[in-house]
């Protein structure tokens, strides 16, 4: 069994009327089956809707399934005993960096995550600083938040998950309200996290060259995986992303429309290297 | 209309410790008609430049004229101005605040001074302008999805009839279809109207699609101001203060050191598509 795996999982929203009878009722997730092997890149896509941000709450156990079932590390989330542990072992990075920092200067921070596990205070200083390194913000350990970036700021929220020593981190579009400057900032850092530390990571975005180099990305439509593969098997799948009201990267799109124009080139070219390099091999 | 800024310069805090100077010495001059693409990174300016030209922001120095008249005199109607400069912030659908979506938009016209029919006639006129169906009038802005919401925000600021539309990021957060969709609309719109657009990017890819202007700032200064073709021809100076050209800018470019005779003026898929095909022959 993988560090993420469901089974079946169903999920609804039920809104309630005033007297308490069920006024609708939303599937938000639909049967979802997935396996998620420790230390992989996960990159999962999908439409606004489509059931991404509700599937990744269901990964720390924020939401609970209404059918079937979904463990982290080999614990059902339906297990109310170990919920703190499951947070612990899979934390989760969110959209809008403001909303998740808690502290007055940026140490203080990261160290309220280990702080609640009840850690000792000398060990609390320990992951606070190495956690910081990790994401190469700890010469602004000192700094207050209002006054970072947002780039830098979702670094602290990662290095604030980083200290709790999590098997896995859940990242609900971390950049999407980003330049681009601070979106390749944190997308340098959770690739060295997993690299380097081996941390899982999923990353949740509309951001397609986000995703070149995952292991694997699967792709959501109305609460269901609807495609699943390595970068290029997806990528080179166009007009069935277009779609799902998803896109390719540019150098992707390039290569499709010459293909489609009868220039012989491989399905799926990810990069502006295999782009040139096709094109050369053709003059 | 134009809108005209002469040495404006401007300060956060003037007074204390947290003293800033957010603009320094900006002159330019926006025409009827024009398309303009505002790009920089966080904290460049971008925000504190687009608030002066409606006179949210007054400068700490310098002057500025819409169609010739200087906006900070005394006597000038800022209110008036602000209907003939609309300004789209980022994320607007967290603004929307009334019953249903026509009513929200009914809002601007109504503070206006106009009446009932006449809200109403232009708030159906916005709603068609941005793209959404009648369908959507009744219902709560708080049921529709995110690109509904978006784009009944953006009627909210149309339905005063503004002259000028400046939206500050309005793809933010939305998915590829939903931001292609929002800004085929504002396309049209601004080719149906001859309204002038001043759209707030950090997608040059979306620049080089759809504005025929391009203002680069870095550190409170305009750094480029030009057609985008022309702006990411130096794609090096663009790095150096910490942005890039479109993809595309970049495949021309290693083609052509390849030996590839295709031209670094497109900028878009379409364009390097052509010359690609051209170059190999294939064109016809």
């Amino acid at each position: 069994m993988g560090i993420i795996k469901s089974n079946n999982l169903e999920f609804e929203y039920i809104n309630h009327k005033e007297d308490g009878e069920i006024e609708s009722v939303n599937k938000a997730i639909a049967g979802v089956n997935i396996d998620i092997e420790k230390g992989d890149f996960i990159v999962i896509l999908g439409h606004n809707g489509s059931g991404k941000s509700t599937l990744a709450k269901q990964m720390n156990a924020i939401l609970q399934p209404t059918r079937g079932s979904m463990w982290v590390n080999g614990i059902n989330t339906k297990d109310d005993e170990n919920l703190l542990n499951i947070r612990r072992m899979a934390g989760m990075v969110f959209q809008n960096p403001d909303n998740q920092i808690i502290g007055s200067i940026v140490e203080e921070d990261v160290g309220f995550g280990p702080e609640n596990m009840g850690v000792a205070t000398e060990d609390i200083w320990k992951r606070v600083e190495e956690s910081l390194t990790s994401v190469k913000m700890l010469e602004y350990r000192r700094h207050s938040p209002n006054k970072l970036s947002g780039g830098q700021k979702q670094r602290v929220a990662i290095a604030g998950v980083m200290a709790m020593k999590p098997d896995c981190i859940i990242l609900d579009e971390p950049t999407a309200m980003l330049d681009p400057n601070g979106r390749k900032d944190v997308i340098k850092t959770v690739t060295e996290l997993n690299k380097a530390a081996g941390v899982t990571i999923i990353l949740i975005t509309h951001y397609m060259d986000e995703a070149v180099f995952a292991d694997r990305i699967f792709v959501m439509d109305d609460g269901k995986i609807v495609i699943e593969g390595i970068p290029r098997e997806v990528f080179s799948q166009v007009e069935r992303l277009r779609e799902l009201r998803l896109e390719v990267p540019q150098v992707t799109e390039l290569a499709y429309e010459l293909q489609q124009a009868g220039v012989a080139l491989s399905d799926g070219i990810l990069t502006i290297d295999e782009l040139v390099e096709e094109l050369c091999q053709l003059n | 209309m134009s809108i005209k800024l002469e040495n404006i310069n401007f300060f956060y805090s003037p007074d204390n410790a947290f003293k800033k100077h957010a603009l320094k010495d900006i002159n330019l001059e926006i025409e009827q008609g024009e398309f303009v693409g505002i790009i920089g990174h966080t904290g460049s300016g971008k925000s504190t430049l687009i608030q002066h030209f409606n006179g949210l922001l007054k400068p700490t120095s310098g002057h500025l004229y819409y169609d010739n008249s200087n906006i900070f005199d005394n006597a000038y109607h800022l209110k008036k101005l602000r209907e003939k400069v609309g300004l789209v912030f980022q994320y607007p659908e967290h603004q929307l605040f009334e019953t249903t979506v026509l009513k929200d938009v009914c809002f601007g016209p109504k503070n206006q001074g106009l009446d009932e029919k006449s809200c109403i006639e232009r708030a159906g006129e916005a709603l068609k302008l941005v793209g959404l169906k009648e369908k959507y009038w009744d219902k709560s802005p708080f049921e529709i999805s995110g690109g509904q919401k978006r784009r009944a925000a953006i009627a909210g600021v149309l339905a005063m009839r503004p002259e000028v539309l400046i939206l500050d990021e309005p793809t933010a957060g939305l998915d590829p279809r939903g931001k292609n969709d929002i800004l085929n609309q504002i396309k049209k719109l601004y080719q149906e109207t001859k309204i002038t657009i001043i759209l707030v990017s950090h997608s040059m890819e979306d620049i080089a699609k759809y504005a025929n202007r391009l203002i680069v700032m870095n550190q409170g200064s305009i750094y480029f101001d030009d057609t985008p073709r022309n702006i990411f021809k130096r794609y090096k100076e663009l790095e150096a203060i910490g942005l890039a050209a479109p993809q595309v800018t970049y495949i021309m470019d290693r083609l052509r050191r390849k030996g590839f005779d295709v031209s670094l003026d497109a900028i878009t898929i379409e364009e390097a598509k052509e010359e690609i095909l051209k170059f190999l022959g294939r064109d016809k």
